[in-house]
């Protein structure tokens, strides 16, 4: 089961939204609402689905309902209608006491302007969560002494806020989120009002402490190629309305509507997509030890070039020519010890990290995962034709998103 | 007054009705005060006690003690030894000229004043920052309590409290709490809601978001009002002296009567160098305990 369920969720401003979700449920769209009855629709149907210990990014510009949606997860803006479920707790459910409880314990918040407290410390700031926890003082300093060193902020414990740069104080922010060791971290532009080599710096921690912490993180953007850079899944959202719902990749390679397929016409594939997306099987494995034996596979195949294989384990690669000659030479020796294995790239690597050995190669280049099994092969044609297709699209069809509702 | 003159002359109530109005509202507050009155009284019995504790101990004590208790408050608010010379210089040269006795009777009723007016006034601009509705109904009613000349609610509070001590507080306290209230209301009002939020998303409960996070970030402001009281409170000193508090009014109320220009003058400068002390002091405390504004980066 999911993490984080957000069902069917609707968000109506104004001071009459039950008349204006019933007309929002009959499929009305938000300029005409808006015009008709002041009323202003935030959020249209949204149904999102969390999985545990992943990073799910929300993207959208502003006014798209982002920041909407993040706080109806943690109950500081209440739906007009749907469900938002929690570890399989209704969250809507909840009396003001458990409410305050389950933000305490179960997920903290990271701001896009900080909201750290000025009148405290930064170890006061930081220890504000175990504060509300009810952790004795002692043990609570300890520990935000523990999360300032790990967001690299040792020495700063007794500055005040007002006293750090705006990165310095995002750090703060994130220790203080994490120091309550909650399950769920909300984060909401936490990086967007920074300058960009150090949101860029942040994000790097972000993904390196992910790796250690495996939290559940919902991250809002508005920048593509962060979503891209942290999310293992991202939803796109637009004047309250899910455009599309995919993994990075998906939504590069198959934006679901044209104003998907503007947001990712600028983006530099090569740096966000993996090798694993690019990659395909071999056309040709062969798994014999003997020349001639591979030569006449060789010859019932329109490739001039074999993956060599004993059992599961990968040997290299080995051209038609290069096997003529060891038959000539040396007919004795192994397909095996021929094969060439010096040319080989990491399935999880970007495309740009593996493009000089793909360019360089005469042949497809293997793809093997960290631990050197073999997962395919990826070619230059292959290669092209992912960093280029996007750019050969209209110019018109992606310049003018398409108007969602009626 | 014919009934066609309407047009030019203002058709007022008659003469008649006006006093019958006047005389009506009259006999029902006396009948209110008569009834009331003693209650009233023993309601705030213990306040009067507490003044009069409050008054003979400075009176009582070694002019060298108080003066000693006067500048080590200063130097704990301000941790500024100047401003606590200053303090000892005032207070020694109100003594030479001989106003020690009144100067110890208005510093204890002003302390009084100012203490009551805190511990009224900050709860009632808590709940106008939380409620939008008391701010609607408690707006207007700080409206008249600022811009009605004193005389006039003197009057109720005499009738009801005769006069002394009590009654003196009282309407110092009416003229002089407004502005606590007031910017404790406002600064509440204007803590980030950035700030409050991230408190609420934590799980601060109500207490925990109004002592922890609103009421330090409002300091400022809130202290700015108590400052204001003080002032006010000390300006209220002569008035209230017509009502038999002791103090520093009452030799400036004889020298407006009398035309003793010195007289009035000196204890008139006595009470300018309270109002100085008390203004110094308590903005010096007001901007220390807001340290962490001083961006230091």
């Amino acid at each position: 089961m999911a993490k984080i369920e957000i069902e069917n969720v609707y968000k109506i401003f104004g001071d009459n939204p039950e008349a204006a979700l019933a007309r929002a449920m009959a499929g009305e769209g938000k300029d005409e609402i808006h015009s008709d009855t002041g009323h202003t629709v935030g959020l249209h149907d949204i149904t999102l689905s969390m999985e545990e210990s992943k990073t799910f990014v929300v993207m959208g510009l502003s006014g798209s309902g982002k920041s909407t949606l993040i706080r109806h997860i943690n109950r500081l803006i209440e739906p007009t209608a749907g469900r938002i479920v929690v570890d399989g707790v209704d969250v809507l459910t909840l009396n003001d006491a458990d409410l305050r409880q389950f933000r305490r314990t179960k997920m903290a918040m990271v701001f896009q302007r900080f909201g750290l407290f000025p009148h405290r410390t930064v170890i006061h700031n930081v220890a504000y969560g175990l504060e509300m926890q009810g952790v004795e003082k002692r043990h609570r300093q300890d520990k935000a002494a523990e999360w300032i060193e790990t967001v690299g902020l040792a020495g700063y414990e007794n500055s005040y806020p007002s006293q750090l740069s705006g990165g310095m104080q995002q750090r703060v922010g994130l220790a203080r989120a994490l120091c309550g060791d909650p399950e769920v971290l909300l984060m909401d532009e936490a990086f967007s009002a920074l300058d960009p080599l150090i949101r860029s710096g942040m994000q790097d921690q972000l993904i390196e402490l992910q790796e250690k912490l495996h939290k559940t993180i919902v991250f809002i953007t508005h920048d593509l190629d962060e979503a891209l850079k942290l999310g293992d899944k991202i939803a796109i959202l637009k004047d309250g309305r899910l455009s599309q719902v995919g993994k990075p990749e998906e939504i590069l390679l198959e934006p679901a509507d044209d104003y998907v397929a503007a947001f990712v016409r600028d983006v530099n594939r090569a740096r966000v997509l993996t090798v694993d997306v690019v990659m395909r099987p071999p056309s040709l494995r062969l798994t014999t030890e003997n020349i001639d034996a591979a030569l006449r596979e060789m010859q019932g195949h329109r490739d001039d070039f074999g993956y060599v294989f004993d059992g599961d384990d990968f040997r290299g690669v080995i051209t038609e020519r290069h096997l003529r000659r060891a038959a000539t030479t040396n007919g004795n020796s192994s397909v095996y010890d021929l094969a060439d294995d010096s040319q080989t790239v990491t399935a999880d690597s970007v495309l740009e990290e593996a493009l000089p050995t793909i360019l360089q190669s005469d042949t497809p280049v293997a793809v093997v995962n960290n631990d050197g099994e073999f997962r395919g092969v990826v070619s230059k044609r292959e290669l092209i034709r992912v960093l280029t297709e996007h750019r050969e699209e209209p110019d018109e069809a992606a310049q003018e998103p398409k108007r969602t509702g009626p | 007054m014919a009934d066609s003159n309407w047009l030019i002359e203002f058709p007022a109530l008659s003469r008649d009705t006006l006093r019958l109005l006047q005389r009506s509202i009259d006999e029902t507050f006396r009948e209110f005060s008569r009834s009331y009155g003693q209650a009233l009284e023993d309601f705030f019995e213990p306040l009067l006690w507490f003044m009069i504790w409050f008054e003979r101990l400075l009176l009582n004590a070694p002019w060298w003690l108080v003066i000693a208790v006067i500048a080590s408050c200063a130097y704990l608010a301000s941790r500024n030894w100047k401003m606590t010379i200053g303090v000892i210089a005032a207070f020694l040269a109100i003594g030479i000229f001989g106003m020690w006795e009144d100067t110890m009777r208005t510093v204890s009723i002003i302390t009084v004043c100012t203490l009551l007016a805190i511990v009224i006034g900050i709860p009632i601009g808590v709940m106008m920052a939380r409620y939008d509705r008391a701010q609607a109904t408690i707006t207007p009613v700080l409206d008249v309590m600022q811009t009605m000349p004193s005389f006039v609610y003197l009057i109720p509070v005499v009738m009801l409290l005769g006069i002394g001590r009590v009654p003196g507080v009282i309407a110092v306290i009416i003229y002089a709490i407004p502005p606590v209230i007031r910017l404790t209301n406002l600064g509440i009002r204007l803590v980030d809601k950035d700030v409050l939020e991230a408190a609420n998303a934590f799980g601060a409960d109500f207490k925990q978001r109004l002592f922890g996070v609103q009421i330090p970030l409002a300091m400022p402001n809130i202290m700015a009002g108590v400052n204001q009281t003080i002032m006010m409170s000390l300006a209220m000193v002569v008035i209230a002296s017509m009502i038999g508090v002791k103090g520093l009014g009452q030799p400036v109320l004889k020298a407006i009567t009398n035309q003793y220009f010195s007289m009035g003058l000196f204890n008139g400068l006595a009470i300018v160098a309270i109002a100085i002390v008390f203004d110094r002091v308590s903005q010096a405390y007001g901007h220390r305990i807001q340290k962490h504004r001083q961006v230091g980066h």
